[in-house]
C-alpha cells in the first residue's frame, strides 16, 4: 500500500455511509479471524437492484477505505453484477493497485455485501 | 564473533537502502556458511542415509549422525535423546500424540500458559477432544511475565499430568522463569515440555540445567534450514513410548503380521529425513558457537534496550511486554494505525515485520488487542536500523493523523 494513496486515506479517515440502515432489507457481519477485522453491512433493496448500503466495522486501511468506497460505487447496481465482482474490480473500483498480501483486505467488505445478498438470490 | 556480512541476503538493497530485517522470530536468516554446507551435500554427496553400502551413503550418514551429536552437545544431552524433526511443531504433536495418547485419561490436567504459540495449544486441545483431558492456561501480571503464584497454585492440583510452555513467547520476548516452574512439577510427578522455539535463538539452553522431560525447537530460527527441528525426550520416558510414525528407519525387522522397533533415536525418525536441513542445521549451530552466546547475548541486550528507549520513548506506541527479561521481540499497537498497514507500508520501505495474532490468538484476546505490529531482532540488527524505523513510524503517523 502507498502511504499517499489519496483516495484511500480519504474514505479511511472520513467513512462514507457509516452506520446501520433502518429497515434494512438484508443485514451481514465479516471477520478477517487473522487481524480482527469487522464488517457489518446493511442493504436496501430496490427490486433487483442496490438502493443503498450502509457499514459498520473497523479495521485496517485498505478494509474500511474499500467498504466505504463501495457503499458508493455500488448503488444502482444489479444484484448479479454485484455477485460477479471479484478482486481485479474491487481494485479498480478503489483505484489504486492492491498487493496480493492485501487481498483479503480488500475483498473483506464486498465478501460481507455478496453473502448478505446470496441469502436471498440463491437461484441468480 | 559474527558479522552481519555474513549473511548475504542482508546485502540486499529497497529502495537504494539496505534490507531491515526485522522478522527474525518468524525465521532467521542464514549464514554463507548454512548454505553452502546445504549445497556442498547436494552437489557432492547426495544420497540416502543408513540405507545402502555406498561410499556417498556412507558419507552422508557419517554427517547425518555427527549432526546429532552437534546437537546433542549444544543442549547438553545424550545423543540418543536427539530426534530429528520437521520443526517445534512437529515435536510437541509427536509428544501429544505418542506419550500423551498413551498417558493421559479423561479428567487429566495439562497445564500451559496463556502466551503459548498455538503449535503449544491446538496439539492439546485435540488430545481435550479425543480423549477428554483439561487444558489450564497460566496467567500473566501487567509488564508480561508469568503469573507465578497462579502457576504454582496450577500446578498443585490434583490431576496435573503435564506442563507444557515455552522458554519465551514469541509476542512478548521475555524469558519464563521455567527452572523454577519446572522444579515444582517434578515435586509433584508432573511430566514437563519445553517449547523452546523461541528462546533457543537468544540465549544457550541446556537440558539437563533446566531438567525437562521434553523441549522442542526449529532449526530456522537459529540461522539454520527450514524443514529440521529437533526434539529432545529424556531417555527413559522416550523408551516407554510408543514409535509415532511407522516406516523406513523406525523398525527392526518386519514380518507380514508384525514388526519389531528400532532403538533409540531411530524409533521416532520414520522415513528419509530432511538431509540437507538436518546437515544444514549443525553447520548453524557450528556458526553459533564461533559467534559465541556472549557476544549474541550483549549485542541483543543492546538492541533491546535501545529499542524500548527510542521506540518505548514514542507516545503513540505501546509495547506489549516490559518485564526486564527481555528479547529484542517487540510486540506493538500504534494509535490509529492498523498493524496492517504499518506492516505493508514499512515493507514498501524495506523494513521487513509481520503483523497480526502471530498464531498467539488465545494471548491476543487475553490482552484484548485484535492484532500487533511486530519487530523482532536478531545480532546481526543495528541501532541505526531501529533509528530508521523510527523515522518511518513517524512518517506513517503524519500521514494517518
Ligand atoms: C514459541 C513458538 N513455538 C512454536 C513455534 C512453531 O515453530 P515451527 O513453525 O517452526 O514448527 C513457533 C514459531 O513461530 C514459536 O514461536
Amino acid at each position: 500500500m502507498d502511504i499517499y494513496a489519496q483516495n484511500i486515506m480519504d474514505h479511511y479517515k472520513n467513512p462514507r455511509n457509516k452506520g446501520h440502515l433502518k429497515n434494512a432489507d438484508l443485514s451481514q457481519q465479516e471477520i478477517n479471524t487473522t487481524c480482527g477485522d469487522d464488517i457489518s453491512v446493511s442493504l436496501k433493496l430496490n427490486g433487483d437492484k442496490i438502493k443503498a448500503i450502509k457499514f459498520d466495522g473497523q479495521g485496517c486501511a485498505i478494509s474500511q477505505a474499500a467498504i466505504s468506497i463501495l457503499t458508493e460505487s455500488l448503488i444502482g447496481k444489479s444484484i448479479k453484477s454485484v455477485l460477479k465482482l471479484e478482486f481485479q474490480d474491487i481494485e479498480d473500483i478503489m483505484g489504486i493497485p492492491i498487493s496480493e498480501r492485501r487481498y483479503k483486505c480488500a475483498m473483506l467488505g464486498i465478501w460481507a455485501i455478496q453473502k448478505a445478498l446470496r441469502t436471498i438470490s440463491k437461484n441468480i | 564473533m559474527f558479522k552481519r556480512s555474513d549473511f548475504p541476503i542482508l546485502k540486499q538493497k529497497i529502495k537504494g537502502r539496505t534490507l531491515v530485517y526485522f522478522d527474525n522470530s518468524a525465521t532467521a536468516q542464514k549464514p554463507s556458511v548454512v548454505i553452502k554446507m546445504v549445497e556442498e551435500y547436494y552437489r557432492q554427496y547426495n544420497s540416502n542415509v543408513h540405507r545402502s553400502l555406498n561410499p556417498l551413503a556412507e558419507v552422508v550418514t557419517k554427517r547425518y549422525e555427527e549432526a546429532r551429536d552437534e546437537v546433542a552437545e549444544f543442549i547438553n544431552s545424550q545423543r540418543e535423546e536427539i530426534i530429528f524433526t520437521r520443526g517445534a511443531t512437529e515435536g510437541i504433536n509427536l509428544v501429544a500424540r505418542t506419550w500423551g495418547e498413551n498417558n493421559l485419561k479423561s479428567g487429566d490436567i495439562v497445564v500451559l500458559s496463556i502466551l503459548e504459540h498455538h503449535a503449544n495449544i491446538v496439539p492439546w486441545l485435540q488430545l481435550k477432544e479425543k480423549l477428554g483431558i483439561k487444558i489450564s492456561y497460566i496467567p500473566l501480571q501487567e509488564d508480561g511475565s508469568l503469573n507465578m503464584t497462579a502457576a504454582k497454585k496450577l500446578l498443585s492440583k490434583k490431576r496435573v499430568k503435564l506442563l507444557a510452555i515455552s522458554q519465551a513467547s514469541n509476542v512478548l520476548g521475555i524469558l519464563n522463569p521455567l527452572k523454577k516452574l519446572i522444579s515444582w512439577a517434578r515435586q509433584k510427578n508432573i511430566v514437563t515440555l519445553v517449547d523452546a522455539a523461541q528462546s533457543i535463538a537468544h540465549v544457550p539452553v541446556d537440558v539437563r540445567d533446566l531438567n525437562c522431560d521434553f523441549l522442542v525447537f526449529s532449526g530456522h530460527k537459529i540461522w539454520g534450514p527450514t524443514g529440521v527441528g529437533v526434539l529432545y525426550g529424556r531417555r527413559n520416558i522416550l523408551e516407554n513410548m510408543p514409535p509415532f510414525l511407522g516406516g523406513g528407519d523406525m523398525i527392526g525387522a518386519v514380518y507380514q503380521d508384525s514388526f519389531t522397533i528400532n532403538e533409540l533415536p531411530y524409533k521416532f525418525e520414520a522415513g528419509t529425513p530432511n538431509i540437507a536441513g538436518v546437515i544444514g542445521l549443525a553447520s548453524a549451530i557450528r556458526y553459533i558457537k564461533k559467534a559465541g552466546w556472549k557476544n549474541i547475548v550483549v549485542q541483543e541486550k543492546k538492541l533491546s534496550d535501545y529499542f524500548m528507549k527510542k521506540v518505548g520513548g514514542l507516545k503513540f506506541v505501546k509495547i506489549l511486554g516490559t518485564a526486564p527479561a527481555k528479547f529484542p521481540v517487540f510486540a506493538m499497537v500504534i494509535d490509529n494505525i492498523h498493524p496492517h498497514d504499518a506492516a505493508d507500508i514499512l515493507g514498501t520501505e524495506g523494513i521487513i515485520m509481520r503483523a497480526g495474532n502471530h498464531c498467539t490468538q488465545p494471548l491476543h484476546d487475553y490482552l484484548k488487542v485484535s492484532a500487533t505490529l511486530r519487530a523482532s531482532l536478531s545480532f546481526y540488527n543495528t541501532t541505526a536500523e531501529i533509528d530508521f524505523f523510527v523515522k518511518k513510524l513517524q512518517e506513517l503517523k503524519k500521514a494517518f493523523k
